[in-house]
């Protein structure tokens, strides 16, 4: 995107820059992300006062609403998958947040970063699934009731849409936080490239300013509802893995 | 044709698809007000779903997005 002959240089905010060698600012992102998980709930949980105070409250709702999720969406069975879920979340959950600060790198901006987090669920479901149901697992991909003729049509169908979660799960979350950031990106370019337009410019330049405040809004949204949409989803699959339709 | 220009047109042409998630995403909110509407009480239930229902339809505009960012910007 040309303007004035400057190009502007949207996508340079996801480089990776290495720190130490062999350790990126993605690797220093994770580790704040894991350090911040466990200082919230290993210091929020340690007055365990009736009342809980401030922290303790975000640890407590943190951990009930994804208690909620996992009991709603897997039913009895998902109290051993709890601890998972919960993992996931808040590391996508952080990972998300992390990036709204200023300077910040957003980690989950990587399709890397996010296939493997996909990976690791689709496995863990495939395992589950095998793990309880045996050979009866493949009769996943031929729903029971179908006509025996469309036999052909349908399993590689099922099998495609299968393998296609890995693909899905992963792209979504990337996408959406890519898509997020080169937003705010471009709308902060409207701003410096109205602006140089003079006084009148300094006015007009109000208008992507604003678009640009309500947008860090909506991006909070996102960064919370995309970690949320990836719990959901995995809850989802691990649903299908433990009761096969 | 010019390769900045194919860029240009291709970039406008993949994000066609948000012709789709415009009406998905419409349907979606129109469905959960008219059921918030008939059966207030069930407000609770149906606003998550929605937003989830959301979210899922909002990440197709996002991969259209994403598409046309990858041919304006590499």
């Amino acid at each position: 995107m040309a303007a004035e002959g400057k190009t502007m240089d949207a996508l340079s905010q996801f480089e990776l820059t290495p720190i130490v060698a062999g350790f990126s600012n993605a690797n220093l992102y994770m580790l704040i992300a894991g350090v911040a998980i466990s200082a919230l709930m290993l210091v929020g949980m340690r007055p365990r006062a009736r009342i809980p105070g401030r922290l303790q409250s975000l640890a407590e709702v943190s951990y009930e609403f994804i208690d909620g999720l996992v009991r709603d969406q897997i039913g009895h069975e998902g109290k051993k998958f709890f601890p998972f879920v919960f993992t996931l979340f808040m590391f996508i959950l952080f990972g998300n947040m992390l990036g709204m600060l200023p300077y910040a790198f957003t980690f989950t901006s990587h399709i890397a970063v996010t296939f493997t987090l996909a990976l690791v669920v689709f496995i863990l479901v495939t395992a589950v699934a095998l793990a309880i149901h045996g050979l009866h697992f493949f009769g996943y991909f031929f729903p029971p009731g179908a006509p025996k003729a469309l036999a052909p049509v349908i399993i590689p169908i099922e099998i495609i849409s299968y393998l296609s979660r890995v693909v899905s799960l992963s792209v979504r979350l990337f996408a959406n936080m890519v898509a997020g950031h080169v937003m705010l990106q471009v709308f902060a370019s409207f701003i410096v490239m109205i602006g140089g337009l003079g006084a009148i410019g300094v006015v007009g330049a109000l208008a992507p300013l604003a678009i640009n405040v309500a947008l860090v809004g909506f991006e909070f949204l996102v960064a919370f509802l995309q970690a949320y949409v990836f719990a959901v989803l995995t809850c989802i699959y691990l649903h299908d893995a433990v009761h096969l339709h | 044709m010019d390769v900045e220009a194919a860029k240009a047109i291709g970039a406008g042409l993949a994000v066609i698809a948000l012709f789709g998630v415009g009406l998905g995403i419409g349907n979606i909110f129109s469905t959960m007000i008219s059921s918030v509407a008939r059966n207030p009480a069930a407000r609770d239930i149906v606003f998550p779903i929605g937003i989830l229902g959301f979210a899922l339809t909002e990440a197709v505009a996002l991969f259209a997005l994403l598409i046309a960012f990858l041919i304006l910007f590499t």
